[in-house]
């Protein structure tokens, strides 16, 4: 079977439709939110240790954070 | 089990399954209960770089019926006695337990999964992209209440964006965000750019100029026809991700052409 390319190797290009301008009062760009907006939409690439679940890993992360909302990206448990 | 596992923070949960049907890599050490040549071995192994069948075991959250999986590669990397070492990239929701008790009904003489690493979730992997382990967070979190230098923030934390960076994007004009954060369909005029690959009905995240993450949406036009055509929707809304009010409400403009 040919292989298949993963999803992470495949190339998008971009085609620009239209111009347009994009005004600096509203929304920011993602780096440069505050602080509260950045955690709020923030995401962690975390390198899961053995031992506790990844429920306990997200739930602990939460507490630490002090944050009112938690999810987590795919079980990884034996 | 160890590895890349994705955390989102409050609000960035609405991404979360841009992560649960995105492709993965693992690191697996699969145990032989039988002595087989290495040549075999590689065989079979490349045998399952295929569409694969799987039933979910029984300790799972899915319906237990039969569904087909994509194995995208497997790499021998070594093995050292009857343990087997190899790297797999595969569709989420592909259980490698099942695999390595399949690859060893192949051999003949039985396997089980002996430990897994999983190297990469979606777009998140080891390497790059802040990975960070359960000190790290501590230890940063700590810096960040001491300083409250936001800088500190960026060694740990990524913007939500960043999970999507699989997804094929549309930009749109801000003349358009609004309404799309109220639910409305993405119709051809607020189109700013449109990214190749997309075929009618893939899932498509919808950007600011800024970068910001709108929405993710259904395409209902693949993208040539997105690029060519000057009227109607051109996707459908799945899930909102920026909050109303973020960009002024214009629902009556229409940009000139």
């Amino acid at each position: 079977m040919p292989r298949t390319v993963p999803p992470w190797e495949i190339k998008h290009e971009v085609y620009i439709k239209a111009e347009d301008e994009t005004d600096p009062k509203y929304g920011h760009i993602p780096l440069e939110r505050p602080p509260t907006e950045f955690i709020r939409y923030g995401v962690i690439n975390l390198n899961k240790p053995a031992g506790p679940t990844s429920h306990e890993v997200a739930a602990w992360t939460k507490k630490l954070l002090q944050l009112e909302v938690i999810g987590h990206g795919g079980t990884l448990e034996a | 089990m160890t590895g890349v596992l994705p955390i989102t923070l409050e609000d960035s949960t609405k991404v979360v399954q841009a992560f649960l049907y995105s492709g993965k890599e693992y690191v697996c050490v699969m145990k032989l209960h039988g002595d087989v040549g290495e040549t075999r071995v590689r065989r079979v192994l490349a045998e399952f770089e295929d569409e694969i069948y799987q039933r979910p075991p029984l300790r799972s959250s899915v319906k237990r019926q039969i569904r087909t999986r994509r194995i995208y590669y497997i790499n021998y990397l070594e093995a050292d006695g009857r343990n087997v070492l190899f790297r797999v990239g595969c569709e989420g929701g592909t259980y490698i337990r099942k695999l390595c008790f399949d690859v060893g009904e192949v051999l003949g003489v039985g396997a089980h999964m002996q430990e897994l690493r999983r190297t990469r979730a979606g777009p998140f992997s080891e390497d790059g992209q802040t990975h960070v382990t359960l000190h790290d967070l501590a230890y940063y979190f700590n810096e960040w209440r001491e300083k409250q230098d936001p800088n500190i923030l960026r060694e740990f934390i990524q913007p939500m964006e960043s999970a999507l960076a699989l997804i094929p994007k549309l930009v749109v004009r801000d003349s358009a965000v609004d309404a799309l954060c109220h639910g409305a369909n993405l119709t051809a005029p607020g189109v700013l750019s449109v990214e190749s690959h997309i075929e009618k009905g893939s899932i498509v995240a919808l950007f600011t100029l800024k970068g910001e993450a709108i929405a993710l949406g259904k395409a209902v036009l693949p993208t040539e026809e997105i690029l060519n055509t000057n009227r109607g929707t051109v996707a459908t809304l799945e899930r909102v991700l920026m909050p109303r009010g973020t960009y002024p409400k214009i629902w009556k403009s229409v940009p000139k052409q």
